[in-house]
């Protein structure tokens, strides 16, 4: 077992592990975050994204002990004192999902894309933008523009 | 699926890494993005003993301009390369094949020096670093040997790093000016390449002086040599791509046949070639 302390949205979590823990079992079993989904467990379908250090990732593809020392944001971290984060809101208004079972890893991928500066102002920067994460009931219709609607907001908001 | 249970320790250097890799024995492997080893391990194909963490080593995250070449850190990862500055000034080639590679999340955490360490020849980087002529730094107890990527890449899943080695940095020749196009097949934005084609070319006295590299089309990354002597001896750039699965064995998957891959290796190689003149 390791001894290892991660930042997980804004409070540090002590915890015992095993090597081979993944991060998502980690946060989802351990510490009691279920809004990280675990889709594909390949690293292809983005349901597990979670931000580490600000910068999107796939928590099934990564060791608990490679978090060890990190600050982690996961979906229940958006939300500040009862208030949605924009990306949620956006999701609500443009009616983004439908089963709901991406979304969290959508909202966590559109976060940090927002936060890194890449272009999505149409909706073709934003297709492109979101490779790392599939949808399968939406077409991406609505999840494209809930983020272009986010991503406007935040941004106008930042340089205001 | 949780991996089989392993020892893990953290590095705290690249002397520490190799100390604990001489500890733990030669099935020890070094673990840096974990974003090719971890998905092996997971699905068993991968059974390593004792993993050594060298991800923290920020010291070996860079990217140098040293006069005629870029020295890049083995640990930078793909995100780094594909917005780094120096890299798209000098060669855009490498910046370009980076941000084809997985998706952002796998950006994020993947590395140069574990893409090429893996040895997988539908590994993007790999077959454009043998394209560029890049060098590798491999790094032991006894000090630092330059393996050239001619001689890197050994076989499938194999390169010229010992169990006691590891990989410090690449050293990637500037392109200078010359004209260059990384082709990547694949059927969804994510996937690995069906076959890719990285092309770097320069025009000297009317004939073509080009390089031409291959992705997945053999067990390593590979050189398309007669392409590459076609068009010195004066070919033109649609004969000379129906030579680019000369001396290939690509593989036969769900990907693609190995026909399918053959005549698309002409595709592509046309392709880049093109779009490398226009450049």
């Amino acid at each position: 077992m390791k001894r290892i302390a991660v930042t997980v949205n804004g409070t540090r979590r002590e915890s015992e592990v095993e090597p081979r823990q993944l991060l998502v079992i980690h946060l989802r079993e351990d510490l009691g975050l279920t809004g990280t989904k675990i889709g594909c467990d390949t690293t292809s379908c983005g349901a597990c994204t979670v931000l580490i250090d600000g910068k999107s990732v796939k928590s099934c593809n990564v060791l608990a002990v490679q978090a060890d020392g990190r600050e982690v944001t996961t979906i229940e971290g958006l939300a500040a004192d009862g208030t949605m984060h924009p990306l949620q809101e956006a999701f609500r208004n443009n009616h983004g999902l439908q089963c709901g079972y991406c979304t969290p890893g959508m909202i966590m991928a559109a976060l940090s894309l927002i936060d890194a500066g890449t272009p999505l102002e149409d909706e073709e920067d934003i297709r492109l933008a979101l490779e790392g994460n599939l949808c399968r009931c939406t077409g991406y219709q609505n999840i494209v523009k809930s983020i272009k609607d986010a991503a406007g907001q935040m941004r106008s908001s930042a340089s205001a | 699926m949780i991996p089989e249970p392993f020892e893990y320790e953290v590095a705290e250097s690249a002397d520490h890494a190799l100390e604990l890799l001489g500890r733990f024995g030669t099935d020890a492997k070094l673990l840096a993005g974990g974003h090719s080893l971890l998905p092996l391990m997971k699905l068993r194909l991968a059974l390593p003993p004792a993993l050594v963490d060298i991800g923290r080593l920020s010291d070996l995250s860079y990217i140098r301009d040293n006069g005629d070449a870029i020295a890049v850190g083995a640990l930078t990862c793909h995100e780094d390369l594909q917005f780094s500055d120096v890299l798209k000034q000098h060669c855009p080639i490498v910046s370009h094949a980076a941000g084809e590679i997985g998706d952002p999340q796998v950006r994020h955490r993947g590395t140069i020096g574990g893409a090429v360490s893996h040895g997988d020849p539908a590994a993007d980087l790999a077959s454009v670093l043998l394209t560029l002529d890049a060098e590798f730094v491999i790094h032991s107890t006894s000090g630092d040997r330059v393996v050239p990527a001619a001689d890197f890449f050994k076989d499938l899943f194999e390169v010229d790093i010992s169990t006691q080695e590891m990989l410090t940095e690449i050293r990637i020749p500037k392109l200078q000016g010359a004209g260059w196009s990384y082709q990547k097949f694949h059927a969804r934005a994510q996937d690995w390449a069906v076959v890719g084609v990285a092309a770097v070319v320069n025009r000297s006295n009317g004939s073509i002086d080009a390089a031409v590299g291959l992705t997945t089309m053999g067990d390593t990354p590979l050189r398309a040599r007669a392409v590459e002597e076609a068009l010195s001896s004066g070919a033109d750039v649609a004969t000379a791509s129906q030579e680019a699965d000369r001396d290939t064995n690509p593989p036969d998957d769900h990907m693609g046949s190995a026909g399918y891959r053959r005549e698309l290796s002409k595709v592509l190689t046309r392709r880049a070639l093109e779009e490398s003149l226009s450049r």
